[in-house]
């Protein structure tokens, strides 16, 4: 299975490399840009039974992966691409 | 007094604390080394600055995952005192032995000068032989410097008056000017609530010797060998394996 895991700064947590990005934009003349948040995907790729993958990787992402105090998480669980038979 | 200075891989003030202490504080001051969970009797711990395992993920992020990190959770709830500078502050945030977390700078550059600090608390273990709303000028070398907390802990913290040192100019105004990386309420450094873990982004440690700038960081240092020298002895940490 795989998990891809989005973690992303809380809303009202300033955001100072997504504050710089837009302006950027704004420079190359995207207007239309209203605002930019930047967060970190990651890729976990796990074994175990399907029955309780969410659980862990949720346990994984609260333990580690995202600093809850500034940061929000979400994931979502594919297969891989290796079929079973 | 004995301390100990935690070095994992990437620490890079490690040696400049252990010089700090031993050289000129005149103290018995040891390594410890991340895999190793012996604390060595010491009483404080110091969680130095650097750039600990690469700062991957987010900075301290996998430092508290070490053995010693363990120990020194352990000693903290024991009473024992901690004292993190810089990366070593983050450290003990993302430990959660301090509330809060430090992230990129507002400028979102590396910033390396020195600062002026208030002293917002004198009345703690770490500042005792300051005065109150005394300047100390103690540089600041940081790119995730910038101390957050949500409202509620951060009305909590100054409540309490566990933010014991705030950036200020040189007439001691918390000006925005004078907040070099966006803290929240300009703060530089906050302790936990039962007072025996402390951690701060300058570099007390490099603010030691007159031949280098200045003293001033001397003064936490010696609050802390004061108050424990009086008396107020902290409990040792047992041997890793339990055996007292």
């Amino acid at each position: 299975m795989t998990a891809k895991v989005y973690v992303t700064p809380k809303r009202g947590v300033l955001d100072p490399q997504g504050k710089a990005v837009a302006n950027a934009l704004h420079a190359l003349g995207f207007a239309e840009v209203d605002d930019v948040r930047i967060g970190k995907y990651v890729e976990i790729r796990l074994g175990g039974s399907p029955s309780d993958v969410s659980a862990r990787v949720r346990d994984i992402c609260e333990k580690l992966l995202a600093n809850q105090v500034i940061e929000d998480f979400r994931f979502e669980i594919g297969d891989d691409g290796v079929k079973p038979r | 007094m004995k301390w100990g200075v935690l070095v994992f891989p990437g620490s890079n003030d490690d040696q400049d604390a252990l010089w700090a202490l031993g050289e000129i504080l005149g103290q018995d001051a040891v390594a410890l080394w991340h895999k190793d969970a012996d604390l060595k009797g010491v009483d404080a711990v110091v969680v130095p600055g650097g750039f600990s395992y690469g700062d991957y993920l987010r900075c301290g992020a996998m430092a508290r995952f070490s053995p010693v990190m363990e120990s020194v959770g352990r000693f903290a709830a024991e009473g024992g005192f901690v004292l993190g500078f810089c990366n070593g502050f983050q450290i003990l945030c993302e430990a959660g032995l301090l509330p809060g977390v430090l992230v990129r700078n507002r400028s979102l550059t590396f910033i390396c000068q020195r600062v002026h600090l208030r002293v917002e608390n004198a009345a703690t273990a770490f500042t005792r032989l300051c005065r109150e709303r005394e300047i100390l000028e103690i540089p600041i070398k940081h790119g995730e410097g910038c101390y957050f907390a949500d409202d509620e802990t951060l009305g909590e913290l100054e409540a309490r008056g566990q933010v014991l040192f705030r950036y200020v100019d040189s007439q001691g105004e918390a000006t925005p000017q004078a907040n070099p990386n966006g803290s929240l309420g300009s703060i530089a450094g906050v302790m936990n609530a039962r007072g025996n873990v402390f951690g701060m982004m300058p570099h007390p440690e490099h603010a030691v010797d007159p031949a280098v700038g200045g003293c001033d960081g001397q003064k936490l240092f010696r609050s802390l060998i004061d108050h424990l020298e009086r008396g107020v002895r902290q409990p040792r940490l047992a041997a890793a394996d339990g055996r007292p």
